[in-house]
């Protein structure tokens, strides 16, 4: 435990791109600087552990159909966060406004306030593009880049500047992603040429070789089979040492089996009865969210009545 | 980003299932004659379609190699043409000439149209109306006779504004124009199927947008957009309307110079030779096909050979 403490401090100096937010939204100093991240506090009762993500009254809308109506959550450091609801609640949209990948789609607005560790990530300074390197996303289908198997993981550092040795950097992702046995002898081949399963472990590593601080994931096991699925649950527990990660699933046992907190979302119609959009109605521990639900909808939810 | 185009896709598609379906049940069903006799009938229409296709251009390759083999040797290449002793006049100014009208072409159109179709397709705006305006353009473009590009070669590019003057750079940047359009909509068409997940997985390592494209999606377009540079030039070799108009000379004996007058390119050196009536001059016309074919081949296959290496697929 100790080794592992000091391990720990000496690691990473502080997240340089994550600060970069922070100075340009001009939070930096009203946080608390001389915590880092490594000494955040992780376990213990919710209001004592060290926040990721504070959303305020977060909605997001498409061209005025709003997805997502008035979230308002803490999600935790080095904690996996589990997101489930039914098909259309908006657990993507939702996952996809914490790195700013919604940016992508025009129509796409987001109220409220988001802030990373005390940084509105929606301030008007930052950069989606600083942002994106520091919360790294893996996707549902698994979108490997039709080059080498080197070069899907070399891609990430280059274009973000990190320095050092390339083949270490990504020996030791692969490494982290528990594929480098695999693919050791053949990190020249295209990675189309891999099964799902270990492309989608190839896309975890090469999100986490930029070394991101917190690492989003949509379903990332829906195409797999359960060896393959056991396997990135396994790996999403080594990670959680090193990385807040936040997942959205459909299956009720890998939340229940992984994740620290699970969030349940619900399509609710408005009052006027003319739209529906996803709302927030429970979050809280998983062990609490699974045995002893506080709201019925949920219990109907996980014991399979609805959705 | 790339929008999915749904129209042409359905349409292949349902042509696929059509065709898939028609075969399975030519297996399975007794389905009567009529079915057996129209699919017999549809094979031997695609058959005579190909054959067609095929007969043209072996006619053509076997006629001008009967008619132009009298005169295949080096002084072909190597020596320039000359109504006096046609037994020994040679291509070696029109080959200068066309070789350097397709360089300039290359150059141009390349960054131009790649810039133009990622333009398109990664940042234009489709709800406003100029970019909908300039795809409308585009594709209209794409069908203006050549000879109008010629008439615009001559008036803005060989005299004011550009003043460029009857030279191969002139011709280079008509003949650039001309085949822009095709350059473009191959370009975006290649860009349009590289999957949006590249994208996304690119953009959510915190790759910027230009990364992004200039480092996934480019490369993964290549093999479309060079099949589309190859149509483009394959074109290009064989237009002698426009050069015409804007100062390709049909005789010309000494080297050109890219910015230099007096410049002839094979099409219209061939043009010039095949409308003379004496013999000699329709042999020297045949031999000139040839050339023209060969180095059309030899593009190509440059070209082939590098698309190949970018291959991708998905
Ligand atoms: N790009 C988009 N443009 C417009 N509307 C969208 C877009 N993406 C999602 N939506 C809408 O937002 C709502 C929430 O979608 P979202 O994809 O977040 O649901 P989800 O909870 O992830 O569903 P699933 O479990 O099926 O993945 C849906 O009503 C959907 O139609
Ligand atoms: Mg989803």
């Amino acid at each position: 435990m100790t080794n592992n403490l000091t391990q720990e401090i000496t690691r990473t100096p502080p997240r340089s791109a994550g600060d970069d937010i922070k100075e340009a939204s001009g939070v930096y100093d009203q946080t608390d600087i001389s915590v880092r991240p490594e000494e955040f506090r992780q376990r213990g009762p919710a209001e004592h552990r060290e926040k990721t993500f504070e959303l305020r009254n977060v909605s997001v809308s498409y061209g005025g159909n709003r997805a997502v109506h008035d979230v308002s959550m803490d999600i935790f450091h080095k904690n996996i966060t589990a997101l489930i609801g039914p098909s259309g609640c908006g657990k993507s949209t939702l996952l996809r406004s914490l790195n700013r990948m919604n940016d992508l789609v025009p129509s796409a607005k987001v109220e409220g306030s988001l802030l990373y560790h005390g940084a509105d990530i929606y301030g008007p300074k930052v950069d989606p593009v600083q942002v994106r390197k520091v919360i790294g996303m893996v996707f549902q289908k698994p979108n490997p880049f039709p080059k080498s198997i080197y070069d899907n993981v070399a891609f990430g550092p280059r274009t973000t500047g990190i320095k050092g040795d390339m083949d270490d950097i990504v020996e030791e992702a692969l490494r982290r992603a528990g594929l480098w046995d695999e693919v050791k002898d053949r990190l020249d081949d295209n990675a189309y040429g891999m099964s799902g399963g270990q492309q989608q472990r190839l896309c975890i590593a090469r999100c986490i070789a930029v070394e991101p601080d917190v690492i989003l994931m949509d379903e990332p096991c829906s195409a797999l089979d359960p060896i393959s699925t056991a396997r990135i649950e396994d790996l999403m527990l080594e990670l959680k040492e090193r990385y807040s990660i936040v997942i959205v699933t459909h299956n009720m046992q890998q939340a229940a089996r992984v994740s620290d907190m699970t969030a349940f979302l619900m399509v609710e119609l408005t009052a006027d009865e003319k739209s529906r959009w996803g709302e927030l109605i429970e979050y809280d521990d998983t062990s609490k969210i699974f045995t002893n639900p506080g709201d019925s909808r949920t219990e109907d939810y996980i014991s399979g009545r609805v959705g | 980003m790339a929008t999915d185009e749904k129209p042409p896709r359905t349409a292949r598609t349902r042509l696929a299932v059509a065709g898939a379906r028609s075969s399975t049940e030519s297996v399975f069903g007794a389905r009567g004659r009529g079915d057996r006799l129209g699919n017999r009938f549809f094979l031997a229409f695609l058959l005579l379609g190909m054959a067609m296709a095929i007969t043209g251009l072996a006619a053509m390759i076997i006629w001008a190699i009967i008619e132009g083999s009298p005169r295949l040797s080096m002084d072909l290449i190597t020596n320039g043409p000359s109504t006096l002793a046609p037994e020994t006049a040679g291509y070696r100014p029109a080959i200068l000439g066309s070789i350097y009208v397709i360089g300039g072409v290359i150059a141009l159109i390349v960054p131009l149209g790649v810039g133009a179709a990622v333009y398109l397709e990664e940042f234009a705006d489709k709800t406003r109306w100029w970019n909908r305006l300039i795809e409308l353009n585009i594709q209209n473009l794409a069908g203006v006779p050549s000879i109008v590009f010629g008439i615009l070669g001559l008036a803005f590019i060989v005299r004011s504004p550009l003043s460029l003057g009857a030279v191969p750079a002139a011709g280079a940047v008509t003949i650039a124009l001309l085949v822009l359009p095709t350059v473009i909509i191959a370009a975006r068409e290649a860009i349009r199927a590289v999957p949006p997940s590249i994208r996304e997985g690119s953009l959510a390592l915190g790759a910027t947008q230009w990364q992004t494209i200039y480092r996934q999606v480019l490369p993964a377009a290549m093999s479309g957009i060079l099949t589309g540079v190859i149509l483009a030039v394959a074109r290009a070799i064989g237009e002698a309307a426009p050069l015409l108009l804007v100062g390709a000379v049909t005789f010309v004996t000494s080297d050109p110079s890219f910015f230099g007058p007096g410049f002839t390119t094979l099409p219209t050196q061939i043009f010039d030779w095949a409308r003379r009536p004496q013999e000699e001059f329709q042999v020297l016309a045949a031999a000139g096909v040839l050339i023209m074919l060969a180095l059309v081949l030899v593009m190509n296959s440059f070209a082939v050979w590098l698309r190949n290496r970018f291959e991708q697929k998905w």
